[in-house]
């Protein structure tokens, strides 16, 4: 996959390393051998008595060797959007956030609707050889909505799974044919739970720092009531369904009694909504402005436990980024969405630090648990498989900085948030794309 | 003797092994009988049928006309608008009507499913259903089991596929009652969204793909997708579905070589099937269905008017 630059490939040892792989429980200290793309070798065991000469060595000084993370919802604007970000700054960001895989939504122009969509996204991906980039395919023609697009044909140029981006599918006749119809092929339908009419107008949680503000408010049920909905329809067509970035406490009771009836459903949430809650708003910072909205400090508090309790199955980035024309304004009329890919794993790793969770348990949502739910193959550490790996120091302190960001949007929620733990470096099919050390590299 | 004894042909379900057989016997004889230059029997020689259409068909009208016409009873066609006509009391009212006229049969169609039996309530003569709604077709199914038994020699163990828009087929409602019934193996392929619920109940087997279904079956039997149902949702364009869930020659050649291939008509080439295979004169049985349909008719006619006879044909 993708071309080489100036990089060798060859033979490279990471040694010195506590490597960690959520997939199988290994957390332990030992190396890894790259051949090529790919992993030959790793465990406590490998080059016990040194490194045989005419490899390549590196020293990871016991900092965390790692799957690079899978990051399942990602938009990327390219094509279409350019000016608020393309392939080449998401996957420049990515590489800096130690995302190596990651899944863009289908909100595109022209929406990925079409099988001609989804290759190009690929085509363009595998030139820039940054992080690798799947795609998500429309569920309704040009996400209006109303009729289904031609899910299994994506399906069969590449599309991983089908969604209507950041609309949620509103009609539930509509939603119960796409699940019915996706089931054909056993394909997984993602969805946005935000009921339409109730979130309509609103810009940010409906609740007391709403009504102070004199925001329009988006309630909490709007999120719970297409949950429920959504899972009456799973029971009813035996159809898989995946929710985007649940947000309240009532989703993740909803998910896990489905869950317990063992039906096909999972979810995924981000980290605003387990770092941040709707006090984050402030005095009108657009930026704090995401869909859905940043909740209350009780469903915060629910999404941490969501997590450790494995009710929540991953974690994205959900990175959407809007240029400053669309968020410099009244905060009613501003974009929704932050961006997120390069403090996902910095912000991630607080649930370690002051969550309770291990670095395993916070590991397992960022890189094997999206992988499997979404059939790709990547987030573990296997031999013989792509050497997509992040290397990354849990302790190392620093302040995001909206401007130092790579991401050509710099709407981050977290602007001036204290983060400990960041990437060191990002290998893709084992040729080192990021390095802190010398900056992004590519 | 006629082992037929029921007043009416409402459906195949509920008719038993002989007397699907007995059916499928006099239609054979009436094949040979169509294909002779001396079409015309007296039989029912006095007898009056109306064929009563609330929906448009010139094939099954015609083809129940030229039956009726074939044994000799007087046939009058009538086309009702369903615009005109709606259910409850008005297709009743049309019923009595037509009843104090004396028919001897009224051959029934109506895109309501239940309407005919409705209609057969309200009359004293013999009810024919010549489709409803999306229930039953019997006398299609009778006319794919004539062309399979005589391209097949029986019924029993075959293996069929039905293929298409089950969820909206009289056609397949019927067939799937007449071929478990008389012992073949039936399977079912379709999207999800064009499969109704529970009717694996039925004694078939369900399949969502193609090459996998039709793996090994003596019987392609492709349905028409209704092309009035394709902003429904049910599958997203005839691109995709033709991709699919289409007749081509790659997916046939997982059916048995010798694999039969049937279609109640009238075709969307390039949607359900290919024109290439649809016109295979080797392999497909489409013309020769509708042959055989007029043959059917003039049976389920004999069987339901004729005057009690010894001796069986």
């Amino acid at each position: 996959m993708g071309h080489r630059s100036d990089h060798s490939p060859g033979r490279i040892a990471f040694i010195n390393a506590r490597l960690l792989d959520p997939a199988s429980g290994l957390d332990a200290k030992g190396a890894l051998l790259v051949e090529g793309e790919a992993i030959a070798d790793f465990g406590p065991a490998l080059f016990k008595s040194g490194v045989p000469s005419g490899i390549e060595t590196v020293d990871c000084r016991g900092h965390c060797l790692a799957p690079g993370l899978v990051d399942m919802r990602v938009q990327l604007r390219e094509p279409g959007e350019e000016h608020k970000g393309t392939l080449a700054s998401a996957g420049q960001a990515a590489t800096a956030g130690g995302v190596t895989t990651m899944v863009c939504l289908p909100n595109t122009s022209p929406v990925i609707d079409d099988m001609s969509v989804v290759e190009f996204v690929a085509r363009r991906a595998r030139k820039l050889g940054l992080t690798k980039v799947y795609c998500y395919g429309a569920v309704t023609k040009g996400l209006a909505g109303q009729e289904l697009a031609e899910m299994g044909m994506l399906a069969e140029s590449g599309a991983v799974a089908f969604t209507d981006g950041t609309q949620a599918v509103g009609d539930a006749q509509v939603m119960r044919r796409a699940l019915t119809y996706a089931a054909t092929f056993g394909l997984l339908i993602v969805q946005h739970p935000e009921e339409p009419s109730l979130a309509r107008g609103g810009a940010m949680n409906a609740g007391e720092t709403a009504t102070r503000l004199g925001l329009p408010g988006i309630p909490r049920e709007a999120e719970v009531i297409m949950v429920e909905r959504d899972i009456r329809l799973v029971e009813m067509t035996g159809g898989r369904l995946h929710f985007a970035h649940v947000s309240t406490a009532g989703a993740v009771e909803a998910v896990a009694a489905a869950k317990a009836r063992g039906l096909k459903v999972t979810c995924d949430t981000a980290p605003p909504y387990f770092a941040l809650n709707e006090g984050a708003v402030g005095d009108y910072r657009t930026f704090a402005k995401l869909s859905p909205p940043l909740r209350s400090e009780a469903d915060r508090k629910a999404i941490v436990e969501g997590l450790k309790a494995g009710i929540i199955d991953a974690i994205a980035s959900d990175h959407a980024p809007e240029d400053e024309d669309a968020k410099r304004l009244p905060f009613a009329q501003a974009a929704f969405g932050g961006v997120g890919l390069e403090t996902l794993l910095g912000v991630s790793l607080g649930l370690y630090h002051h969550g309770g969770m291990t670095l395993l348990d916070v590991l397992r949502p960022l890189t094997c648990a999206p992988a499997d739910i979404l059939g790709l193959p990547a987030g573990r550490l296997t031999k013989g498989a792509a050497a997509d790996l992040v290397l990354f120091d849990p302790e190392r302190g620093w302040r995001v900085d909206s401007d130092d960001l790579l991401s050509k949007s710099k709407n981050t929620p977290f602007d001036g948030y204290l983060v400990q733990g960041r990437a060191l470096r990002t290998v893709i099919d084992g040729r080192t794309v990021f390095d802190a050390a010398h900056g992004p590299e590519d | 003797m006629n082992p037929f004894l029921h007043r009416h042909l409402l459906g195949i379900e509920g008719l038993t092994r002989p007397e699907i057989s007995f059916l499928l016997d006099r239609s054979e004889a009436y094949v040979e009988q169509n294909r002779g230059v001396d079409k015309k029997k007296a039989l029912l020689t006095g007898r009056t049928v109306i064929n009563l259409f609330f929906e448009a068909s010139t094939r099954t009208r015609t083809s129940f006309e030229l039956a009726a016409q074939r044994l000799g009873a007087d046939v009058i066609n009538m086309s009702v608008s369903s615009s005109s006509v709606k259910k409850g009391e008005t297709l009743i009212d049309t019923a009595m009507t037509l009843n104090a006229m004396h028919p001897d049969a009224l051959v029934v169609r109506h895109g309501d499913s239940g309407a005919v039996k409705l209609l057969s309530e309200k009359v004293n003569c013999a009810v024919l259903n010549a489709g409803d709604g999306a229930h039953e077709h019997p006398t299609q199914a009778l006319l794919d089991a004539v062309t399979i038994r005589r391209r097949k020699g029986e019924l029993e163990n075959l293996r069929v596929a039905i293929c298409g828009d089950i969820a909206h087929s009289r056609v397949a409602r019927s067939n799937i009652h007449l071929l478990t019934t008389m012992g073949a193996r039936v399977r079912l392929i379709a999207p999800k969204t064009l499969i109704p619920s529970k009717i694996e109940n039925l004694g078939v087997e369900v399949f969502h793909d193609m090459h996998k279904g039709l793996a090994g079956c003596d019987i392609v039997m492709m349905l028409r997708l209704q092309t009035e149902r394709m902003h429904s949702n049910y599958f997203p364009s005839i691109r995709e579905y033709f991709h699919f869930f289409g007749l081509d020659y790659e997916k046939l050649a997982a059916a048995k070589p010798d694999a039969l291939i049937m279609h109640p008509g009238p075709m969307n080439r390039g949607v359900e099937i290919d024109s290439e295979v649809a016109d295979d004169i080797g392999r497909s049985a489409i013309r020769e269905q509708v042959e055989i349909g007029v043959a059917v008719r003039m049976a389920v006619l004999e069987a339901l008017l004729a005057p009690p006879r010894e001796g069986g044909a």
